[in-house]
């Protein structure tokens, strides 16, 4: 009997729910929930090797949690290695890295109330890189002991303060009487992004040969070379990031009415600025620091959920670390596969699907403000 | 008339604003103006365009600050946090423009602060917000595509939404902050609106709005506030700030008052002879 009425009553609850987009929304959640997982297993699957992924599958919460080596009996020593130590940090990385600058890209649209505002586009990504390339080249010279200090985390955290000096002299710049004007946003991002391409320009003169093998492939963006070290490096900073966001749903809808109108709601605007600004510069600074400049992922994955279960964010926030996990997994087994045995930056891919999209919400958005 | 409870403290029913002066950046927009304002009662401010009445309305409402003193139920509204100003008072601003596609009822969900109320309450007081402002069944729509009338109306239900009892609980009134209600509606939503903003008054909220209109605020109004040049001209009951002279004055152009038929509401006419 259930079998018949759920599909009837989920159809009637969409139809008869008067504007409410809430039951839309919370299947599409538990939906996007069901498709990451089952991208992870197919990613796994995926490769020069194809590994029955559903055998190893209930012994890998013992290795992500225990970190315990050997396989376990009855699995091919070689499958197990394949498996826990290249593909599994990989997807995971890759989720957190998705998630992250899904999340990022939604919370700074619903801050600077504009649909185009990005981390990668508006030069945040590019000052995290600076503050990432600062390490890479200098961390056995000139920053040694600062690396010796903070150890897998500085860079990270150098990502993080490039990433956050950007943001706020953004805000600056491009936000006058809480209202941003996209044209002063994007000109001074690309100001922003030119002058520490500049600075990361000075760092690669100066780079060595493996230095500067590491710099291009990372400043394209690229998932490879994934391990542990790296995912325990980025899951502390990006798992604040996406526990502390809901709280930051309400707040974001009301900054939907303009800063004026949210305050008067009882939002306490500034406050809800400062901690948005923090998460977006953390969360980017530590996917930068650890996969290079993948873009475009912040501007299509929060349009296209705003498109399907509409701008609330309470829903929008979480959907869209779900939906960026997913095209960032999926992405990435593209990107390892497509050219095997070599393999293509993701950052490639992403920008080619996301590149023109960008340019159709930019036409779209002219067509019905005059931008 | 008024059949609300006064709490004991008569001043946590009124607002006073003395000597209140405000500046934007080094332009001192408004100057020196006091009035005070019962719960209970339609206040309104009128005055020329750039007499400073948006300005001291956003110094009341706790979104410009100011000098002097403007108290809320006995409160400095300037010291208030935002959250506790927004269990007070709602705020219609202006012009609304809107980031994201939201649909109608997600616009006016968001003046649905009383986290008491359960999904289905919620979703209740947003169709009778809307039915209210007579947009009954708009709920689905796009705010968007909406006219600016219509658009105007549905954040009015927002605002009504979050002070919806003109009462409070603890028996303190709430006060509705209008900053030109109706100067984008037609003539029946104008007079639709009013009503409803007399009616919260009656019931014992207190509102204090910005008009441009002189023949709506004589019909509508209990109590005028007349600004010009940043400071306060008049202020006082209808009868006494409908003065063709005082009218005169303060928009610096010749105004009379006329009335129609039955009514004791004046008209407000442009031309010399008074008929009073």
């Amino acid at each position: 009997m259930t079998g018949i009425a759920l599909p009837d009553l989920f159809a009637r609850r969409f139809v008869s729910s008067g504007g409410n987009r809430e039951p839309l929304a919370r299947a599409a959640l538990v939906l996007l929930a069901v498709v990451a997982g089952l991208t992870m297993l197919v990613s796994l699957a995926i490769g020069p090797i194809a590994i029955p992924v559903l055998e190893l599958l209930p012994h890998m919460p013992g290795r992500v949690l225990a970190a315990s080596a050997g396989a376990p009996e009855g699995v091919s020593a070689r499958d197990w290695i394949v498996v826990t130590e290249i593909r599994l940090p990989r997807v995971v990385l890759g989720a957190l890295v998705g998630a992250a600058l899904a999340v990022a890209g939604a919370v700074m649209q619903g801050l600077f109330r504009n649909p185009l505002a990005d981390p990668g586009i508006v030069g945040v990504s590019a000052g995290a890189g600076l503050g990432a390339a600062l390490f890479i080249v200098l961390g056995n010279t000139a920053l040694a002991s600062v690396m010796a200090i903070l150890g897998i985390y500085a860079v990270p955290l150098a990502a993080f303060i490039g990433g956050l000096i950007t943001t706020l002299l953004l805000y600056r710049i491009g936000t006058r009487g809480g209202i941003t004007s996209v044209a002063t946003l994007l000109l001074a991002g690309i100001a922003l992004g030119a002058l520490t391409g500049a600075m990361t320009g000075l760092l690669v003169y100066a780079a060595d040969d493996q230095q500067l093998r590491d710099l291009q492939f990372w400043g394209l963006g690229s998932l490879a070379g994934s391990n542990w070290e790296k995912v325990a490096s980025a899951a502390p900073i990006i798992g604040v990031m996406l526990v502390s966001v809901p709280f930051l749903a309400r707040g974001l809808n009301g900054l939907t009415l303009g800063e004026a109108a949210a305050s008067h709601i009882g939002i306490r605007v500034q406050r809800l600025k400062n901690i948005s600004i923090l998460l977006v510069a953390a969360a980017t600074g530590a996917s930068v620091a650890v996969s290079g400049g993948i873009g475009f992922v912040g501007i299509v994955v929060p349009h296209l959920l705003r498109l399907t279960i509409g701008p609330d964010h309470k829903y929008l926030l979480p959907a869209s670390a779900l939906l960026g996990a997913i095209l960032l997994i999926a992405a990435d087994t593209l990107a390892r596969t497509i050219v095997a045995p070599a393999e293509l930056p993701i950052g490639i891919i992403t920008a080619f699907a996301g590149a023109p999209f960008f340019l159709w919400i930019l036409l779209r958005k002219r067509g019905l403000t005059g931008l | 008339m008024h059949q609300f409870k006064l709490a004991e403290d008569p001043s946590s029913s009124e607002l006073h604003v003395e000597r209140a002066s405000v500046s934007i950046g080094r332009v001192q927009i408004v100057q020196d103006v006091s009035f005070h304002a019962h719960a209970g009662e339609f206040v309104a401010i009128i005055g020329p365009s750039g007499s400073g009445k948006t300005t001291l309305l956003k110094a009341m409402t706790g979104e410009l600050s100011y000098s002097g003193s403007i108290r809320l139920a006995g409160m400095e509204t300037g010291k208030l946090s935002a959250e506790y100003l927004a269990q007070m008072r709602g705020v219609l601003p202006q012009a609304s423009q809107i980031s994201f596609p939201l649909n109608v009822s997600e616009v006016v969900g968001l003046g649905v602060i009383d986290r008491r109320q359960g999904r289905d309450g919620r979703a209740r007081r947003i169709r009778d917000a809307l039915a209210k402002v007579g947009l009954h069944g708009f709920e689905g729509r796009s705010y968007q595509e909406l006219s600016g009338g219509e658009q105007q109306r549905v954040q009015l239900a927002r605002v009504l939404c979050q002070v919806w009892e003109p009462v409070a609980d603890d028996g303190n009134p709430r006060w509705l902050f209008l900053d030109e209600p109706v100067s984008s509606l037609d003539i029946k939503h104008q007079y639709q609106i009013m009503q409803l903003a007399a009616g919260y008054a009656a019931a014992g909220g207190g509102v204090v709005a910005v008009m441009h209109d002189l023949n709506l605020t004589a019909a509508f109004a209990d109590r005028i506030l007349v600004m010009k040049g940043g400071k306060r001209l008049s202020f006082g009951g209808r009868d006494e700030v409908m003065q063709a002279d005082l009218l005169s004055e303060a928009y610096d152009f010749p105004l009379a008052l006329t009335r129609s038929g039955e009514s004791d509401v004046p008209l407000v006419v442009p031309g010399g002879g008074s008929v009073r």
